[in-house]
Protein backbone atom coordinates (compact mmCIF):
# COMPACT_ATOMS: atom_id res chain seq x y z
CA UNK A 1 0.00 0.00 0.00
CA UNK A 2 1.30 3.25 -0.76
CA UNK A 3 0.44 6.84 0.91
CA UNK A 4 1.03 9.70 -1.19
CA UNK A 5 0.48 13.47 0.28
CA UNK A 6 1.94 16.55 -2.14
CA UNK A 7 2.07 19.84 -1.90
CA UNK A 8 3.95 22.20 -3.71
CA UNK A 9 4.09 25.53 -5.40
CA UNK A 10 5.90 26.02 -8.58
CA UNK A 11 7.00 29.71 -9.07
CA UNK A 12 5.04 31.34 -11.68
CA UNK A 13 3.34 28.09 -11.81
CA UNK A 14 0.46 25.39 -11.05
CA UNK A 15 0.05 24.95 -7.10
CA UNK A 16 -0.07 20.76 -6.68
CA UNK A 17 -2.08 19.48 -3.80
CA UNK A 18 -2.36 15.82 -4.36
CA UNK A 19 -3.42 13.08 -1.58
CA UNK A 20 -3.99 9.56 -2.39
CA UNK A 21 -3.85 5.94 -1.37
CA UNK A 22 -2.66 3.19 -3.54
CA UNK A 23 -4.12 -0.14 -2.66
CA UNK A 24 -1.92 -3.09 -3.38
CA UNK A 25 -2.46 -3.81 -7.23
CA UNK A 26 -1.69 -1.99 -10.31
CA UNK A 27 -2.79 1.73 -9.78
CA UNK A 28 -3.08 4.49 -12.43
CA UNK A 29 -2.45 7.95 -12.31
CA UNK A 30 -4.55 9.26 -15.22
CA UNK A 31 -4.94 13.04 -16.36
CA UNK A 32 -4.01 15.83 -19.05
CA UNK A 33 -0.16 16.77 -19.31
CA UNK A 34 0.41 20.00 -16.67
CA UNK A 35 -1.85 17.57 -14.36
CA UNK A 36 0.75 16.75 -12.16
CA UNK A 37 1.41 13.21 -12.80
CA UNK A 38 5.41 13.68 -13.34
CA UNK A 39 5.89 15.66 -9.98
CA UNK A 40 3.84 12.27 -7.95
CA UNK A 41 6.44 10.16 -9.51
CA UNK A 42 9.34 12.04 -9.04
CA UNK A 43 8.41 12.55 -5.29
CA UNK A 44 7.72 8.64 -4.69
CA UNK A 45 10.99 7.46 -6.70
CA UNK A 46 13.24 10.86 -4.27
CA UNK A 47 13.60 12.48 -8.11
CA UNK A 48 12.08 15.59 -6.86
CA UNK A 49 11.93 17.60 -3.86
CA UNK A 50 8.74 19.33 -2.97
CA UNK A 51 8.34 21.63 -0.62
CA UNK A 52 6.06 19.61 1.63
CA UNK A 53 5.25 15.66 0.34
CA UNK A 54 4.86 12.29 2.43
CA UNK A 55 5.34 8.94 0.43
CA UNK A 56 4.80 5.39 2.60
CA UNK A 57 5.49 2.18 0.45
CA UNK A 58 4.17 -1.06 2.63
CA UNK A 59 4.62 0.87 6.05
CA UNK A 60 8.03 2.64 5.44
CA UNK A 61 8.53 6.24 5.14
CA UNK A 62 10.59 7.20 2.13
CA UNK A 63 9.81 11.06 2.22
CA UNK A 64 8.33 13.13 4.94
CA UNK A 65 9.65 16.57 4.84
CA UNK A 66 7.95 17.74 7.87
CA UNK A 67 10.25 14.99 9.69
CA UNK A 68 12.84 15.84 7.23
CA UNK A 69 12.92 12.43 6.17
CA UNK A 70 14.60 11.54 2.75
CA UNK A 71 15.84 8.35 1.83
CA UNK A 72 18.29 8.67 -1.21
CA UNK A 73 16.78 7.92 -4.23
CA UNK A 74 19.37 5.19 -4.87
CA UNK A 75 18.11 3.04 -1.47
CA UNK A 76 14.46 3.66 -2.17
CA UNK A 77 14.01 0.41 -4.05
CA UNK A 78 11.88 1.16 -6.82
CA UNK A 79 11.75 0.07 -9.83
CA UNK A 80 11.27 3.08 -11.87
CA UNK A 81 10.67 2.24 -15.81
CA UNK A 82 10.82 5.87 -17.90
CA UNK A 83 9.41 7.20 -21.00
CA UNK A 84 12.54 6.49 -23.02
CA UNK A 85 14.14 2.86 -21.78
CA UNK A 86 17.50 5.07 -20.97
CA UNK A 87 19.05 1.23 -21.83
CA UNK A 88 23.02 1.56 -20.94
CA UNK A 89 24.06 2.34 -24.64
CA UNK A 90 28.01 0.30 -23.67
CA UNK A 91 26.46 -2.68 -22.17
CA UNK A 92 24.70 -6.37 -23.60
CA UNK A 93 21.21 -6.21 -22.88
CA UNK A 94 22.05 -9.40 -20.42
CA UNK A 95 24.60 -6.49 -18.40
CA UNK A 96 21.82 -3.80 -18.83
CA UNK A 97 19.60 -6.12 -16.86
CA UNK A 98 22.40 -7.62 -14.21
CA UNK A 99 23.04 -3.94 -13.19
CA UNK A 100 20.04 -3.58 -10.62
CA UNK A 101 20.13 -7.27 -10.00
CA UNK A 102 23.50 -7.51 -8.69
CA UNK A 103 23.09 -4.26 -6.75
CA UNK A 104 20.13 -5.22 -5.00
CA UNK A 105 19.58 -7.77 -2.19
CA UNK A 106 18.98 -11.68 -3.03
CA UNK A 107 14.94 -11.50 -3.69
CA UNK A 108 12.27 -13.46 -5.73
CA UNK A 109 12.34 -12.15 -9.33
CA UNK A 110 14.94 -14.56 -10.67
CA UNK A 111 16.51 -14.13 -13.76
CA UNK A 112 15.74 -16.36 -16.28
CA UNK A 113 11.68 -15.66 -15.04
CA UNK A 114 11.80 -12.27 -15.82
CA UNK A 115 13.67 -13.06 -19.40
CA UNK A 116 10.70 -15.11 -20.18
CA UNK A 117 7.80 -13.29 -18.73
CA UNK A 118 9.24 -10.64 -21.22
CA UNK A 119 9.98 -12.60 -24.14
CA UNK A 120 13.66 -11.15 -24.27
CA UNK A 121 15.67 -14.23 -24.23
CA UNK A 122 17.26 -14.13 -27.62
CA UNK A 123 18.14 -10.51 -26.76
CA UNK A 124 20.53 -10.91 -24.24
CA UNK A 125 23.61 -10.49 -26.46
CA UNK A 126 22.33 -7.61 -28.45
CA UNK A 127 23.49 -4.02 -27.78
CA UNK A 128 20.55 -1.45 -27.09
CA UNK A 129 21.17 0.74 -30.16
CA UNK A 130 19.96 -2.73 -32.31
CA UNK A 131 16.89 -3.11 -30.51
CA UNK A 132 13.42 -1.98 -31.80
CA UNK A 133 11.47 0.82 -29.04
CA UNK A 134 9.24 -1.91 -28.30
CA UNK A 135 12.15 -4.64 -27.02
CA UNK A 136 13.83 -1.82 -25.55
CA UNK A 137 11.09 -1.06 -23.25
CA UNK A 138 10.57 -4.47 -22.18
CA UNK A 139 14.43 -4.68 -21.80
CA UNK A 140 13.83 -1.57 -19.49
CA UNK A 141 10.98 -3.55 -17.55
CA UNK A 142 13.25 -6.12 -17.06
CA UNK A 143 15.83 -4.18 -15.85
CA UNK A 144 13.59 -2.26 -13.36
CA UNK A 145 12.17 -5.80 -12.10
CA UNK A 146 15.61 -7.48 -11.37
CA UNK A 147 16.14 -4.74 -8.87
CA UNK A 148 14.25 -6.60 -6.63
CA UNK A 149 11.79 -3.32 -6.58
CA UNK A 150 9.13 -2.92 -4.02
CA UNK A 151 7.36 -1.25 -6.24
CA UNK A 152 7.14 -0.84 -9.90
CA UNK A 153 6.50 2.90 -11.12
CA UNK A 154 6.41 3.72 -14.93
CA UNK A 155 6.06 6.96 -16.10
CA UNK A 156 4.11 6.77 -19.43
CA UNK A 157 6.27 3.81 -20.25
CA UNK A 158 4.16 3.33 -23.72
CA UNK A 159 4.13 7.18 -24.72
CA UNK A 160 6.97 7.10 -27.33
CA UNK A 161 5.85 4.28 -29.13
CA UNK A 162 3.11 3.68 -31.82
CA UNK A 163 0.47 1.94 -31.75
CA UNK A 164 1.80 -1.30 -32.99
CA UNK A 165 4.83 -1.27 -30.31
CA UNK A 166 2.21 -0.56 -27.58
CA UNK A 167 -0.02 -3.13 -28.44
CA UNK A 168 3.22 -5.97 -28.66
CA UNK A 169 3.90 -4.55 -25.06
CA UNK A 170 0.86 -3.91 -23.40
CA UNK A 171 -0.17 -8.22 -23.00
CA UNK A 172 3.34 -8.25 -21.14
CA UNK A 173 2.11 -5.65 -18.94
CA UNK A 174 -0.82 -7.28 -17.98
CA UNK A 175 1.18 -10.82 -17.80
CA UNK A 176 3.69 -9.39 -15.05
CA UNK A 177 1.08 -7.86 -13.11
CA UNK A 178 -0.70 -11.58 -13.00
CA UNK A 179 2.54 -13.48 -12.30
CA UNK A 180 4.66 -10.72 -9.61
CA UNK A 181 2.45 -9.97 -6.96
CA UNK A 182 4.11 -6.42 -7.03
CA UNK A 183 2.47 -3.38 -6.58
CA UNK A 184 2.73 -0.99 -9.34
CA UNK A 185 1.98 2.93 -10.00
CA UNK A 186 1.23 3.67 -13.56
CA UNK A 187 1.17 7.47 -15.10
CA UNK A 188 -0.29 7.36 -18.39
CA UNK A 189 -3.01 9.50 -20.50
CA UNK A 190 -3.94 6.56 -22.78
CA UNK A 191 -6.90 5.25 -21.30
CA UNK A 192 -6.80 1.69 -23.47
CA UNK A 193 -3.22 1.19 -21.21
CA UNK A 194 -5.91 2.30 -17.92
CA UNK A 195 -8.32 -0.60 -18.90
CA UNK A 196 -5.87 -3.08 -19.35
CA UNK A 197 -3.62 -2.47 -16.48
CA UNK A 198 -4.94 -0.53 -13.64
CA UNK A 199 -7.35 -1.86 -10.78
CA UNK A 200 -7.19 1.54 -9.06
CA UNK A 201 -7.69 4.43 -10.66
CA UNK A 202 -6.59 7.77 -9.95
CA UNK A 203 -7.85 11.11 -11.81
CA UNK A 204 -5.65 13.76 -11.85
CA UNK A 205 -6.34 17.17 -13.04
CA UNK A 206 -5.04 20.65 -12.51
CA UNK A 207 -3.01 19.58 -9.97
CA UNK A 208 -5.57 18.00 -8.27
CA UNK A 209 -7.02 14.56 -7.34
CA UNK A 210 -10.81 15.04 -8.96
CA UNK A 211 -11.36 11.13 -8.22
CA UNK A 212 -9.76 7.97 -7.02
CA UNK A 213 -11.29 4.58 -6.09
CA UNK A 214 -11.53 1.06 -8.10
CA UNK A 215 -11.51 1.18 -12.10
CA UNK A 216 -15.01 0.06 -12.37
CA UNK A 217 -16.36 2.66 -9.83
CA UNK A 218 -14.30 5.63 -11.20
CA UNK A 219 -15.03 4.87 -14.90
CA UNK A 220 -18.85 4.70 -14.05
CA UNK A 221 -19.20 8.20 -12.43
CA UNK A 222 -20.89 11.13 -14.08
CA UNK A 223 -19.52 13.68 -12.56
CA UNK A 224 -16.10 13.41 -13.00
CA UNK A 225 -13.77 14.68 -16.15
CA UNK A 226 -13.72 11.10 -17.97
CA UNK A 227 -17.31 11.38 -18.37
CA UNK A 228 -16.81 14.35 -19.93
CA UNK A 229 -14.81 12.71 -22.94
CA UNK A 230 -16.37 11.13 -26.03
CA UNK A 231 -15.65 7.68 -25.45
CA UNK A 232 -16.54 7.73 -21.79
CA UNK A 233 -18.20 4.66 -20.68
CA UNK A 234 -18.17 2.21 -17.79
CA UNK A 235 -15.77 -0.76 -17.45
CA UNK A 236 -17.18 -4.07 -15.54
CA UNK A 237 -14.91 -6.94 -13.75
CA UNK A 238 -16.88 -9.69 -15.46
CA UNK A 239 -16.66 -13.43 -15.41
CA UNK A 240 -17.32 -16.05 -18.32
CA UNK A 241 -20.28 -17.79 -17.24
CA UNK A 242 -21.27 -19.73 -20.51
CA UNK A 243 -20.28 -20.92 -24.02
CA UNK A 244 -22.43 -21.59 -26.53
CA UNK A 245 -20.40 -22.88 -29.49
CA UNK A 246 -23.50 -23.61 -31.75
CA UNK A 247 -24.75 -20.05 -31.32
CA UNK A 248 -20.97 -18.35 -31.47
CA UNK A 249 -21.92 -16.70 -28.07
CA UNK A 250 -20.79 -16.70 -24.65
CA UNK A 251 -22.14 -15.36 -21.45
CA UNK A 252 -20.68 -12.84 -18.82
CA UNK A 253 -21.78 -11.91 -15.53
CA UNK A 254 -20.80 -8.87 -13.78
CA UNK A 255 -22.20 -9.14 -10.98
CA UNK A 256 -26.07 -9.38 -11.16
CA UNK A 257 -25.74 -8.03 -14.49
CA UNK A 258 -25.77 -11.02 -17.49
CA UNK A 259 -24.26 -9.81 -21.44
CA UNK A 260 -24.17 -12.00 -23.94
CA UNK A 261 -21.21 -11.59 -26.45
CA UNK A 262 -19.49 -13.11 -29.44
CA UNK A 263 -17.75 -16.42 -28.32
CA UNK A 264 -14.42 -15.36 -26.10
CA UNK A 265 -11.46 -17.86 -25.71
CA UNK A 266 -10.98 -19.07 -21.53
CA UNK A 267 -12.65 -21.34 -20.35
CA UNK A 268 -15.64 -21.08 -17.26
CA UNK A 269 -14.41 -18.86 -14.29
CA UNK A 270 -12.10 -16.65 -16.53
CA UNK A 271 -11.90 -13.00 -15.63
CA UNK A 272 -12.47 -10.37 -18.11
CA UNK A 273 -12.86 -6.60 -18.12
CA UNK A 274 -14.84 -5.17 -20.18
CA UNK A 275 -16.06 -1.55 -21.27
CA UNK A 276 -19.67 -0.74 -22.19
CA UNK A 277 -19.36 2.99 -23.94
CA UNK A 278 -22.18 5.30 -22.50
CA UNK A 279 -23.06 6.24 -26.18
CA UNK A 280 -23.97 2.93 -27.40
CA UNK A 281 -26.03 2.20 -24.15
CA UNK A 282 -30.17 3.32 -25.25
CA UNK A 283 -32.52 3.33 -22.60
CA UNK A 284 -35.72 2.08 -22.53
CA UNK A 285 -38.66 1.68 -20.09
CA UNK A 286 -40.39 -1.33 -21.85
CA UNK A 287 -38.80 -4.44 -23.69
CA UNK A 288 -38.74 -4.31 -27.24
CA UNK A 289 -39.69 -6.80 -29.57
CA UNK A 290 -38.27 -8.29 -32.66
CA UNK A 291 -35.23 -6.86 -32.07
CA UNK A 292 -32.09 -8.02 -33.25
CA UNK A 293 -30.49 -7.31 -29.12
CA UNK A 294 -29.42 -9.64 -26.69
CA UNK A 295 -28.81 -7.79 -23.62
CA UNK A 296 -31.98 -6.30 -21.96
CA UNK A 297 -30.36 -5.11 -18.18
CA UNK A 298 -32.57 -4.24 -15.86
CA UNK A 299 -30.93 -1.34 -14.05
CA UNK A 300 -31.95 1.53 -11.46
CA UNK A 301 -31.30 5.08 -12.52
CA UNK A 302 -28.67 6.15 -9.77
CA UNK A 303 -28.18 9.82 -10.97
CA UNK A 304 -28.71 12.17 -13.99
CA UNK A 305 -26.41 14.73 -14.83
CA UNK A 306 -26.56 17.12 -17.81
CA UNK A 307 -24.29 18.32 -20.50
CA UNK A 308 -25.24 22.22 -21.15
CA UNK A 309 -22.71 23.00 -23.99
CA UNK A 310 -23.25 19.67 -25.90
CA UNK A 311 -26.62 18.84 -24.99
CA UNK A 312 -26.07 15.91 -23.96
CA UNK A 313 -27.08 14.24 -20.69
CA UNK A 314 -25.16 11.15 -18.63
CA UNK A 315 -27.21 8.82 -16.97
CA UNK A 316 -25.69 6.79 -14.07
CA UNK A 317 -27.66 3.06 -13.43
CA UNK A 318 -26.80 0.81 -11.47
CA UNK A 319 -28.06 -3.06 -10.57
CA UNK A 320 -26.33 -4.18 -7.20
CA UNK A 321 -22.69 -3.02 -7.09
CA UNK A 322 -22.95 -3.14 -10.97
CA UNK A 323 -22.61 0.72 -12.33
CA UNK A 324 -23.27 1.68 -16.06
CA UNK A 325 -22.69 5.10 -17.96
CA UNK A 326 -25.66 5.57 -20.63
CA UNK A 327 -24.99 9.22 -22.84
CA UNK A 328 -28.64 10.61 -23.91
CA UNK A 329 -30.38 13.39 -25.15
CA UNK A 330 -31.84 15.84 -22.11
CA UNK A 331 -35.15 15.46 -24.33
CA UNK A 332 -35.29 11.45 -23.85
CA UNK A 333 -34.90 11.76 -19.98
CA UNK A 334 -37.40 14.40 -20.13
CA UNK A 335 -39.64 11.83 -22.71
CA UNK A 336 -39.28 8.93 -20.15
CA UNK A 337 -39.12 10.91 -16.98
CA UNK A 338 -35.42 9.69 -15.72
CA UNK A 339 -34.69 10.31 -11.90
CA UNK A 340 -33.03 8.74 -9.29
CA UNK A 341 -34.37 5.45 -8.19
CA UNK A 342 -36.96 4.69 -11.42
CA UNK A 343 -36.16 1.21 -12.83
CA UNK A 344 -35.25 1.28 -16.27
CA UNK A 345 -34.05 -0.97 -18.95
CA UNK A 346 -30.69 -0.92 -20.22
CA UNK A 347 -30.31 -1.61 -23.85
CA UNK A 348 -26.48 -3.13 -25.18
CA UNK A 349 -25.70 -4.93 -28.42
CA UNK A 350 -23.44 -7.66 -27.90
CA UNK A 351 -20.91 -5.62 -30.27
CA UNK A 352 -20.54 -2.53 -28.10
CA UNK A 353 -19.21 -4.62 -25.10
CA UNK A 354 -15.42 -4.21 -25.44
CA UNK A 355 -13.17 -6.31 -23.69
CA UNK A 356 -10.53 -4.34 -22.55
CA UNK A 357 -8.47 -6.86 -20.58
CA UNK B 1 70.90 9.95 -39.22
CA UNK B 2 70.03 10.82 -35.43
CA UNK B 3 73.03 11.52 -32.82
CA UNK B 4 73.08 9.89 -29.20
CA UNK B 5 72.20 13.36 -28.48
CA UNK B 6 69.40 13.92 -30.40
CA UNK B 7 67.71 10.31 -29.40
CA UNK B 8 68.24 11.41 -25.82
CA UNK B 9 65.74 14.44 -26.62
CA UNK B 10 63.27 12.99 -28.66
CA UNK B 11 63.13 9.81 -26.17
CA UNK B 12 63.01 12.05 -22.87
CA UNK B 13 60.29 14.03 -24.68
CA UNK B 14 58.32 11.14 -25.41
CA UNK B 15 58.94 10.25 -21.22
CA UNK B 16 57.91 13.76 -20.47
CA UNK B 17 54.62 13.81 -22.28
CA UNK B 18 53.62 10.42 -21.26
CA UNK B 19 54.19 11.66 -17.37
CA UNK B 20 52.06 14.85 -18.47
CA UNK B 21 49.41 12.98 -19.31
CA UNK B 22 49.80 10.23 -16.09
CA UNK B 23 49.59 13.63 -14.18
CA UNK B 24 47.35 15.41 -15.66
CA UNK B 25 44.69 12.82 -17.15
CA UNK B 26 42.96 12.28 -13.44
CA UNK B 27 42.71 15.51 -12.25
CA UNK B 28 41.91 16.48 -15.67
CA UNK B 29 38.57 13.63 -15.45
CA UNK B 30 38.46 14.53 -11.41
CA UNK B 31 37.43 18.65 -13.08
CA UNK B 32 35.58 17.38 -16.28
CA UNK B 33 33.40 15.86 -13.98
CA UNK B 34 32.67 18.87 -11.17
CA UNK B 35 32.41 21.12 -14.26
CA UNK B 36 30.07 19.09 -16.24
CA UNK B 37 27.64 17.60 -13.20
CA UNK B 38 28.82 19.63 -10.19
CA UNK B 39 26.52 22.64 -8.89
CA UNK B 40 28.28 24.64 -6.27
CA UNK B 41 29.38 28.07 -5.29
CA UNK B 42 32.35 28.81 -6.76
CA UNK B 43 32.10 26.92 -10.33
CA UNK B 44 32.59 29.83 -12.28
CA UNK B 45 35.95 30.65 -11.01
CA UNK B 46 37.34 26.97 -10.86
CA UNK B 47 36.52 27.15 -14.55
CA UNK B 48 38.01 30.10 -15.26
CA UNK B 49 41.25 29.09 -12.74
CA UNK B 50 41.28 25.65 -14.98
CA UNK B 51 41.27 28.04 -18.15
CA UNK B 52 44.07 30.11 -16.98
CA UNK B 53 47.17 28.47 -18.52
CA UNK B 54 45.28 28.78 -22.26
CA UNK B 55 45.12 32.61 -22.14
CA UNK B 56 48.64 33.05 -19.62
CA UNK B 57 51.73 33.45 -21.46
CA UNK B 58 53.39 30.18 -20.69
CA UNK B 59 56.68 31.48 -19.20
CA UNK B 60 54.20 33.31 -16.68
CA UNK B 61 52.50 29.82 -15.84
CA UNK B 62 56.16 28.41 -15.36
CA UNK B 63 56.98 31.29 -13.13
CA UNK B 64 53.77 30.50 -11.42
CA UNK B 65 54.69 27.02 -10.31
CA UNK B 66 58.30 27.79 -9.47
CA UNK B 67 56.78 30.15 -6.80
CA UNK B 68 54.56 27.65 -5.60
CA UNK B 69 56.91 24.60 -6.40
CA UNK B 70 60.39 25.99 -6.02
CA UNK B 71 62.03 24.80 -3.04
CA UNK B 72 61.26 27.66 -1.33
CA UNK B 73 57.36 28.28 -2.15
CA UNK B 74 54.79 27.24 0.00
CA UNK B 75 54.25 23.97 -1.58
CA UNK B 76 57.83 22.93 -3.03
CA UNK B 77 59.28 23.27 0.68
CA UNK B 78 57.08 21.19 2.22
CA UNK B 79 57.13 18.23 -0.40
CA UNK B 80 61.22 18.86 -0.08
CA UNK B 81 61.25 18.43 3.72
CA UNK B 82 58.84 16.34 4.60
CA UNK B 83 59.67 13.89 1.60
CA UNK B 84 62.47 14.84 0.15
CA UNK B 85 61.10 15.60 -3.46
CA UNK B 86 62.93 18.17 -5.74
CA UNK B 87 60.46 18.81 -8.72
CA UNK B 88 62.22 22.34 -9.77
CA UNK B 89 64.77 21.32 -13.01
CA UNK B 90 64.07 17.65 -12.51
CA UNK B 91 62.42 15.46 -15.27
CA UNK B 92 58.89 15.29 -13.59
CA UNK B 93 59.34 19.08 -13.16
CA UNK B 94 58.99 19.12 -16.59
CA UNK B 95 56.75 16.81 -17.17
CA UNK B 96 54.44 19.10 -14.20
CA UNK B 97 55.03 21.88 -16.42
CA UNK B 98 53.63 20.21 -19.77
CA UNK B 99 50.75 18.83 -17.43
CA UNK B 100 49.45 22.41 -16.29
CA UNK B 101 49.92 23.56 -19.77
CA UNK B 102 47.59 20.58 -20.95
CA UNK B 103 45.31 20.32 -18.76
CA UNK B 104 43.22 22.65 -20.03
CA UNK B 105 42.70 21.35 -23.01
CA UNK B 106 42.55 17.55 -21.80
CA UNK B 107 39.52 19.25 -19.14
CA UNK B 108 37.59 20.49 -22.12
CA UNK B 109 37.75 17.27 -24.12
CA UNK B 110 36.61 14.95 -21.44
CA UNK B 111 34.23 18.03 -20.37
CA UNK B 112 32.74 17.88 -23.40
CA UNK B 113 32.19 14.05 -23.62
CA UNK B 114 30.54 14.22 -19.84
CA UNK B 115 28.38 17.11 -21.45
CA UNK B 116 27.40 14.95 -23.88
CA UNK B 117 25.65 12.08 -21.61
CA UNK B 118 22.26 11.89 -21.15
CA UNK B 119 22.01 12.15 -17.11
CA UNK B 120 18.77 10.23 -17.53
CA UNK B 121 21.13 7.80 -17.98
CA UNK B 122 23.17 8.31 -14.68
CA UNK B 123 19.52 9.03 -12.96
CA UNK B 124 18.59 5.37 -14.05
CA UNK B 125 21.37 3.76 -12.65
CA UNK B 126 20.64 6.02 -9.33
CA UNK B 127 16.84 4.19 -9.71
CA UNK B 128 18.64 0.88 -10.15
CA UNK B 129 20.87 1.48 -6.37
CA UNK B 130 23.87 2.49 -7.81
CA UNK B 131 25.95 4.79 -5.12
CA UNK B 132 27.48 8.17 -6.60
CA UNK B 133 30.82 6.45 -7.13
CA UNK B 134 29.53 3.59 -8.45
CA UNK B 135 27.61 5.51 -11.39
CA UNK B 136 30.54 7.52 -12.11
CA UNK B 137 32.84 4.44 -12.96
CA UNK B 138 30.14 2.33 -14.32
CA UNK B 139 28.43 4.96 -16.35
CA UNK B 140 29.49 8.42 -16.65
CA UNK B 141 33.34 7.24 -17.37
CA UNK B 142 32.58 4.22 -19.80
CA UNK B 143 30.81 6.24 -21.70
CA UNK B 144 33.07 9.56 -21.34
CA UNK B 145 35.49 7.31 -22.42
CA UNK B 146 35.90 9.14 -26.14
CA UNK B 147 36.62 11.97 -24.54
CA UNK B 148 38.64 10.45 -22.15
CA UNK B 149 40.82 8.95 -24.91
CA UNK B 150 41.33 11.84 -26.92
CA UNK B 151 42.06 14.46 -24.25
CA UNK B 152 45.24 11.88 -23.33
CA UNK B 153 46.01 12.14 -26.54
CA UNK B 154 45.53 15.90 -27.27
CA UNK B 155 47.81 16.36 -23.80
CA UNK B 156 50.02 14.29 -25.37
CA UNK B 157 50.93 16.14 -28.11
CA UNK B 158 50.51 19.65 -26.84
CA UNK B 159 53.09 18.24 -24.25
CA UNK B 160 55.64 17.42 -26.88
CA UNK B 161 55.78 20.75 -28.11
CA UNK B 162 55.64 22.84 -24.57
CA UNK B 163 58.35 25.41 -24.22
CA UNK B 164 58.00 28.18 -22.37
CA UNK B 165 56.79 26.56 -18.99
CA UNK B 166 59.23 24.20 -19.01
CA UNK B 167 62.27 25.83 -19.21
CA UNK B 168 61.26 28.66 -16.74
CA UNK B 169 60.34 25.59 -14.48
CA UNK B 170 62.39 23.09 -14.99
CA UNK B 171 64.80 24.90 -16.93
CA UNK B 172 67.35 23.60 -20.08
CA UNK B 173 69.53 20.40 -18.95
CA UNK B 174 70.19 18.06 -21.90
CA UNK B 175 69.03 14.38 -20.63
CA UNK B 176 67.14 15.85 -17.66
CA UNK B 177 64.42 18.78 -18.87
CA UNK B 178 65.87 19.52 -22.46
CA UNK B 179 62.55 18.02 -24.74
CA UNK B 180 62.49 18.67 -28.30
CA UNK B 181 61.73 22.43 -28.58
CA UNK B 182 64.01 23.54 -26.09
CA UNK B 183 67.02 21.32 -27.97
CA UNK B 184 65.75 22.72 -31.40
CA UNK B 185 65.94 26.46 -29.33
CA UNK B 186 69.73 25.41 -28.04
CA UNK B 187 70.26 24.02 -31.29
CA UNK B 188 69.74 27.60 -33.07
CA UNK B 189 71.19 29.26 -30.60
CA UNK B 190 74.81 27.17 -31.62
CA UNK B 191 76.57 28.77 -34.87
CA UNK B 192 76.59 25.03 -36.47
CA UNK B 193 72.80 23.71 -35.39
CA UNK B 194 71.30 24.46 -38.16
CA UNK B 195 71.24 20.83 -39.34
CA UNK B 196 70.38 19.63 -36.16
CA UNK B 197 67.33 22.06 -35.87
CA UNK B 198 65.98 20.97 -39.06
CA UNK B 199 66.56 17.23 -37.82
CA UNK B 200 64.57 17.68 -34.67
CA UNK B 201 61.98 19.79 -36.15
CA UNK B 202 61.14 17.13 -38.73
CA UNK B 203 60.72 14.54 -35.60
CA UNK B 204 58.23 16.65 -33.85
CA UNK B 205 56.16 17.49 -37.19
CA UNK B 206 56.11 13.15 -37.66
CA UNK B 207 55.18 12.75 -34.05
CA UNK B 208 52.62 15.05 -34.29
CA UNK B 209 50.78 13.86 -37.08
CA UNK B 210 51.28 10.56 -35.46
CA UNK B 211 49.18 12.03 -32.10
CA UNK B 212 46.76 13.30 -34.65
CA UNK B 213 45.74 10.38 -36.14
CA UNK B 214 45.66 8.11 -33.41
CA UNK B 215 43.20 10.50 -31.53
CA UNK B 216 41.09 10.42 -34.69
CA UNK B 217 41.64 6.49 -34.73
CA UNK B 218 40.95 6.16 -31.23
CA UNK B 219 38.12 8.39 -30.95
CA UNK B 220 35.99 6.06 -33.59
CA UNK B 221 37.01 3.52 -31.59
CA UNK B 222 35.84 4.54 -28.63
CA UNK B 223 32.81 5.83 -29.80
CA UNK B 224 32.12 2.14 -30.94
CA UNK B 225 32.63 0.43 -28.09
CA UNK B 226 30.06 2.85 -25.98
CA UNK B 227 27.10 2.31 -28.67
CA UNK B 228 27.33 5.31 -30.07
CA UNK B 229 27.69 5.79 -34.29
CA UNK B 230 31.56 6.59 -35.01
Amino acid sequence: MIEFSLRHQFPGGPALAIDFVAPDGATALFGPSGAGKSSVVGVIAGLFTAQAARVVVDGEVLTDTFRRIHVPVERRRLGLVFQEARLFPHMSVRKNLMYGFTRAPAGEIGFDDVVELLGIAALLERRPHTLSGGERQRVAIGRALLAQPRLLLMDEPLASLDAARKAEILPYLARLKQALALPIVYVTHALDEVYAIADTLVLLEGGQVRAAGPLAEVTSRGDVPLAARDDAGAVLEARVAEHHPARQLSLLRAGPLALWVPLVAGSLGTRLRVRIPAREVILATEAPQGISLHNVLPVLVVAVSEDQARHTAMVELGSGEVRLLARITPDAVARLGLLPGKPVLALVKSMSVDRVG
Amino acid sequence: MLTPDEWTAVLLTLGVAARSVAFGLPVAVGLAWLLARGRFPGKAVLDALVHLPMVLPPVVVGWLLLLLLGVRGPVGAWLHDWFGVRLVFTTEGAALACAAMSLPLMVRAVRLSIEAIDPGLEQAARTLGAGRLDRFMTITLPLALPGVLSGAIVGYVASLGEFGAVITFAANIPGETQTLPLAIYSALQSPNGEETAAKLALVSIGLALVGLGAAEWAGRRARAAVGQRP
